[in-house]
């Protein structure tokens, strides 16, 4: 999309789109990093705020599925804009699910934070952040609409899944030492999880933007037989 | 560069084809393949070629004055502008519908069977079955069977247009070419022409013109985008419209031009 639409009002409805999504992006990213300081510092009320700013979220998820469906009926966009328009409307389905992942982690946060600690975290804190530069640098690859820097990201989910096994293990020595950490563990594991899934919907936007830029679908890489073609 | 396309089977094979009007170059030189009992749309701004490109596909351009042409235009094997070969046989092979529907003065039934008249069939049995056959092709059968003996300047402009298609298939031709043969017509209507072409290529080669991407979009199997006389890409109607490899053709079916 580099050029201008002849159309004015057509271009505009586009650039609206596009900022619209990466103002839904940071908002996504500023609901993960709120909801793993709450983890890290052990904050009820930030878990809190941070679970009822999801609304903002969920209400930008309707309004960008709202210009999409007006773009798509009223345009007609074929090549770049309809690839960018069908990706736009999967798109915000990660993003709107990354905000939820976000919400369950800090009500993990709420119910931890009743207790004493478990343990000092170690791993966790360093996953939470290696997940949060992945769906950083996807919204990046996105916003310059760079197909390298969206396959540099799609590689590194294999680190966050790596991290998650290792803490999970971890967790379970913890459970099987005393009963009474299973209540703790179980809550922890599960914010394991959730980032886990978080990398997941990063690598999603990030196979999303090798399809906007180069129009090859590259999901599902040579796991599909002879079904999809 | 996906020119020239070289189709798995070719009915019309166009090679280095260009055209001039008097000293100037309107089109080429061009190369590309109309694969059999498919749909080809040719689209691209006023003043692209591809009309004239079109045009030369029958032997039309010839009829204006000052045009030249080189190059080679195949149907099936056989070089339609070859020594000896008849412009008039080649335009009964390769029929055509123009952008306004033209039906003469005559008849609904005179108009369907003015071709096969000229080409010395008398009336009778077989002239009626084969306007029948014309009429129901396109798609005009049971509105017009009770009135053939009407004026056909009495039906509407969607039906002209289907009636002009019927007397281009009453000499039963094997390539039908059309210029732009919805661009006057209502989206009813529009749509009856799209339906019918896309049945027509069960039976015929169509190349059709289009200034509507969109309509190009819908009803066609390969898509050749021309512009400033020049063929920038040709391919399968689906990947231009997903996924063009020219940046031309992307800003142009975008609407990034100008």
């Amino acid at each position: 999309m580099g050029r201008e639409h002849t159309n004015r009002e057509y271009e505009q409805e586009l650039r609206r789109l596009r900022e619209q999504i990466l103002l839904m992006g940071a908002k996504v990213e500023e609901s993960i990093i709120n909801s793993i300081r709450a983890l890290t510092e052990r904050d009820t009320t930030l878990a809190e705020r941070t679970i009822a700013f999801d609304r903002q979220i969920n209400q930008m998820e309707v309004d960008i599925d709202g210009l999409c469906m007006q773009v798509l009926a009223r345009r007609q966009p074929v090549a770049s804009d309809l690839r960018f328009i069908t990706m736009a409307l999967k798109l915000v389905t990660d993003l709107e699910r990354i905000g939820d992942l976000g919400v369950n982690i800090c009500e993990r946060v709420g119910e931890l934070n009743q207790e004493p600690p478990l343990k000092p975290y170690v791993d966790l804190p360093v996953m939470a952040e290696e997940t949060q530069r992945m769906l950083h640098d996807a919204l990046d690859a996105f916003v310059a609409g760079d197909a390298e820097a969206a396959h540099r990201v799609i590689e590194r989910d294999v680190t966050i899944d790596a991290y998650y096994t290792q803490i999970f293990r971890e967790l379970l020595t913890y459970m099987m030492e005393d009963v009474r950490n299973i209540y703790r563990a179980t809550r922890l594991q599960s914010i394991a999880k959730y980032l886990e899934r978080v990398g997941d919907h990063a690598t999603n936007l990030a196979e999303m933007v090798v399809f906007m830029v180069k129009g090859k679908d590259i999901r599902h890489a040579g796991k599909l037989g002879n079904a999809g073609t | 560069m996906k020119i020239p396309i070289e189709a798995e089977n070719p009915k019309i094979t166009v090679r280095g084809l260009s055209v001039f009007y008097g000293q100037k170059k309107a089109l080429g030189p061009v190369s590309m393949d109309m694969p059999e009992k498919r749909v080809t749309a040719l689209i691209g701004p006023s003043g692209c070629g591809k009309s004239t490109f079109l045009r030369s596909l029958n032997r039309m351009n010839e009829l204006i004055p000052g045009c030249r042409m080189e190059g080679t235009v195949q149907l099936d094997t056989q070089p339609i502008y070859g020594p000896g070969i008849d412009p008039v046989i080649v335009r009964r092979r390769i029929g055509m519908v123009f952008q306004r529907s033209n039906p003469f003065p005559k008849s609904i039934f005179e108009n369907v069977a003015y071709g096969l008249r000229i080409s010395g069939m008398t009336s009778g049995s077989e002239m009626s079955g084969r306007v029948e056959r014309a009429l129901r092709q396109a798609a005009l059968w049971e509105e017009v069977k009770d009135r053939l003996t009407e004026s056909a300047l009495g039906m509407s402009g969607g039906q002209q247009q289907r009636l002009c298609i019927a007397r281009a298939l009453a000499v039963e031709p094997e390539v039908l070419l059309m210029d732009e043969p919805a661009s006057a017509l209502d989206p009813i209507a529009t749509a009856h022409i799209e339906e019918l072409i896309n049945e027509l290529s069960d039976n015929y080669t169509v190349v059709i013109v289009t200034h509507n991407m969109q309509q190009a979009a819908r009803v066609s199997d390969f898509t050749a985008f021309f512009y400033m006389g020049d063929l920038i890409e040709v391919d399968k109607t689906q990947v231009l419209f997903t996924k063009p490899s020219q940046s031309k053709t992307e800003d142009y079916i975008t609407g990034r031009f100008g």
